[in-house]
């Protein structure tokens, strides 16, 4: 169906289905009990969910089949935020013509910064996008100002032009129908927000996936395979690697502008510090925890990533003395004496030793994880059958 | 005119001189094995045909263009496809997936933009594929890691994968090298059926002198890099400066 064979449509119904109903899944526990703390059912959390998903399906697209490692992805977000609050700026609140400029802006700057990087592999490749995406960052505080507002951010002021606003909202919106807008629901002590912004993304999502899907698929996506695999037997097999890379690096740095124009769409702000280093590295983060080179990985490792930072950070000694005050009072202060170091403001701490266990026990991420747990409790499938589908995984 | 004309082609590593005035003429149609001692410039003379290596001097025309400063892919579209001495296969990928590249390559040349379409949908290149791995007794590998295959698997899979490119020009470096004695017979057996129905080249390097007695139209002894004869198999057997080449005696 939709042109995919029977698993990978499953594997698509799978992730609209949590993306539609995510708003009730994040809010499972009731909202008066003790364990609301971990809710995620909120519109500024799951947006991200989305947003960020995106972003990872497509930072795979490049690193999960070609195995070309680039640390500056966050520099297309950047610029694909940027593009869109021009837009607000200049046309109206739209955000149809804000996120199509996003992602051909981050398309022209991704062949641009591709072709000089593909010069390169390995190390050298990584550390050339790390390069110009510090550039970016750098140039978005100094010289470029005009055009990016520098430490403030660009945001949209009441005497920009916004030529064809009318009487539109002055808040972003489809066609009339408002990003914040939301629905709650309250059934007995479960409370559920379904957000309109959310929604849009979740849609975009699901679009995003299901293309994601189809390039694993095509003789496009087999040749990336096969440049991670062996580029000398590609050349001497009649195939140019270049172009198919710069092909890879734009799509993915495309995904990561329609990310950044999304992320203006739901708060039509834009800061350089999207662009930093750190950003980059973040993506990086999600799609080897969830599982690079897999299709459902990038999404799982960005779903909980932002999970983690949304409930680590919210942790603060307050909480933590109300939670651990069932200790002795000399345990108690020790305990949240190392607690502490890992919540709030420490939640980074948290994310790297996360990263480290991973890497170190599950180098296939989580979705390693996930197969290791079915075939445990003998879900999984019989064993022959077993070892072919680990040697088809890098295609999964 | 031969298909391939290599014409006083010298080629120096730093103080080594690796190949010195080389010429070869290999005809259209026929097979011609390239033999020598260990380190007589065999396959730095097969770089220099497919874009790895560049002669410091010399020619090389392949069907009457020039080869030299093109790229690998480029040759490759011109009609060589080559066979490495280490096996070099997409080891991620599995058997039906490294055969299918080289058809893609050969259908749509160094680059063409097929990004939505399912490769399952191939019918004809998947179809030509599993007739090339029924030739070499691989379809029941069809789905398998191509890494975890044994050498003599590797060697047979990068064979099928040049061979169904249907080259005009074909460059085995030690095929059989690593084989099994019934791998190596059969592997003879199917360079002969392709030579006999096929409109092939080939060019081979090997040590096995059963292979190369039983396959070869022409041959020709490299020593220390530098051609010593070219001749009818039947001649070089018995010719005395081949002998002395194989025993070394030239040091
Ligand atoms: N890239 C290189 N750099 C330096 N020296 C090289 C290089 N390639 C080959 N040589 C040297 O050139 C000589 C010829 O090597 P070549 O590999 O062509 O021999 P060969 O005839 O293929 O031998 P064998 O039968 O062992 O494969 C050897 O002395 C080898 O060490
Ligand atoms: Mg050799």
């Amino acid at each position: 169906m939709l042109g995919l064979n029977k698993k990978d449509f499953s594997l698509l119904i799978v992730v609209a289905a949590l993306a539609f109903f995510a708003p009730i899944i994040l809010n499972i526990f009731p909202k008066d009990s003790a364990l609301s703390f971990f809710n995620g059912g909120y519109p500024d959390l799951m947006q991200r969910f989305a947003i960020f998903g995106i972003f990872a399906i497509g930072f795979n697209i490049l690193f999960g089949l070609t195995g070309y490692l680039s640390f500056g992805h966050a520099a297309f977000l950047g610029v694909g935020s940027y593009a869109a609050v021009w837009m607000f700026k200049l046309l109206s609140y739209n955000v149809v013509p804000a996120i199509i400029l996003s992602v051909i802006v981050a398309a022209l700057f991704s062949v641009v910064i591709g072709y000089v990087s593909l010069r390169r592999s390995g190390i050298y490749f990584s550390i050339l996008t790390l390069a110009f995406a510090e550039m970016s960052y750098r140039l978005a505080y100094s010289v470029l100002t005009p055009l990016t507002n520098g430490e403030t951010g660009l945001q949209v002021y009441t005497n920009d032009p916004q030529i064809l606003k009318g009487d539109g909202p002055s808040v972003p919106h489809l066609f009339g129908l408002e990003m914040r807008a939301r629905t709650e629901l309250d059934i007995g002590p479960w409370e559920f927000t379904f957000p309109v912004g959310y929604y849009l993304c979740a849609v975009i999502l699901v679009i995003s996936f299901y293309i994601a899907i189809r390039i694993f698929r095509s003789p496009f996506g087999l040749t990336l395979r096969a440049i991670k695999s062996n580029q000398n037997r590609l050349r001497y097999t009649g195939m140019n690697p270049k172009p198919y890379m710069l092909t890879a690096f734009v799509i993915s740095g495309m995904y990561a502008g329609l990310a950044g124009g999304l992320l203006a769409a739901m708060d039509p702000l834009a800061g350089a510090e999207r662009m930093q280093w750190t950003a980059s590295g973040e993506v990086v983060i999600m799609t080897i925890l969830g599982g690079a080179g897999t299709l459902i990985g990038p999404i799982l490792g960005a779903g909980t990533i932002k999970y983690l930072e949304n409930v680590f950070s919210k942790m603060n000694e307050g909480l933590l003395h109300q939670w651990f005050s069932f200790l002795p009072d000399f345990m108690e202060d020790g305990v949240i004496w190392v607690v502490s170091k890992f919540t709030g403001e420490g939640w980074h701490l948290m994310l790297g030793a996360l990263f480290m266990i991973v890497i170190i026990f599950l180098p296939g991420g989580l979705i390693e994880g996930g197969q290791r747990l079915m075939n445990a409790i003998g879900m999984g499938k019989k064993k022959d059958e077993q070892s072919n589908s680990a040697k088809s995984e890098p295609a999964e | 005119m031969g298909i391939l004309e290599v014409k006083d082609v010298n080629k120096r590593f730093g103080g080594l001189k690796a190949l010195s005035d080389v010429n070869l003429s290999v005809q259209e149609n026929t097979v011609h094995a390239i033999i020598g001692p260990n380190g007589a410039g065999k396959s730095t003379l097969l770089n220099c045909l497919v874009g790895k290596l560049i002669p410091d001097t010399g020619s090389v025309m392949f069907d009457g263009k020039s080869v030299l400063g093109r790229k690998p892919f480029e040759i490759n579209q011109m009609g060589i496809s080559r066979v490495f001495q280490t096996p070099e296969i997409f080891g991620n990928l599995t058997v039906m997936e490294n055969m299918m590249i080289p058809l893609l390559a050969k259908r749509d040349g160094a680059y063409r933009l097929h990004a939505i379409e399912s490769i399952d949908h191939e019918k004809d290149l998947v179809e030509t594929a599993e007739q090339m791995l029924k030739d070499v007794n691989m379809i029941d590998k069809r789905n398998m890691h191509s890494a975890s295959m044994s050498r003599g698997d590797k060697r047979r899979l990068e064979m099928a994968m040049c061979l169904v490119q249907n080259p005009k020009l074909l460059l085995l470096d030690e095929p059989t090298a690593g084989m099994a004695r019934a791998d190596t017979n059969n592997t003879i057996d199917l360079l002969k059926e392709i030579k006999a129905t096929r409109d092939i080249t080939i060019a081979i390097i090997e040590h096995d002198m059963h292979v190369v007695f039983s396959l070869a139209d022409r041959i020709t002894v490299l020593a220390q890099g530098t051609p010593l004869v070219e001749d009818l198999p039947e001649n070089i057997k018995g010719h005395p400066k081949v002998q002395e080449a194989y025993l070394g005696e030239a040091h």
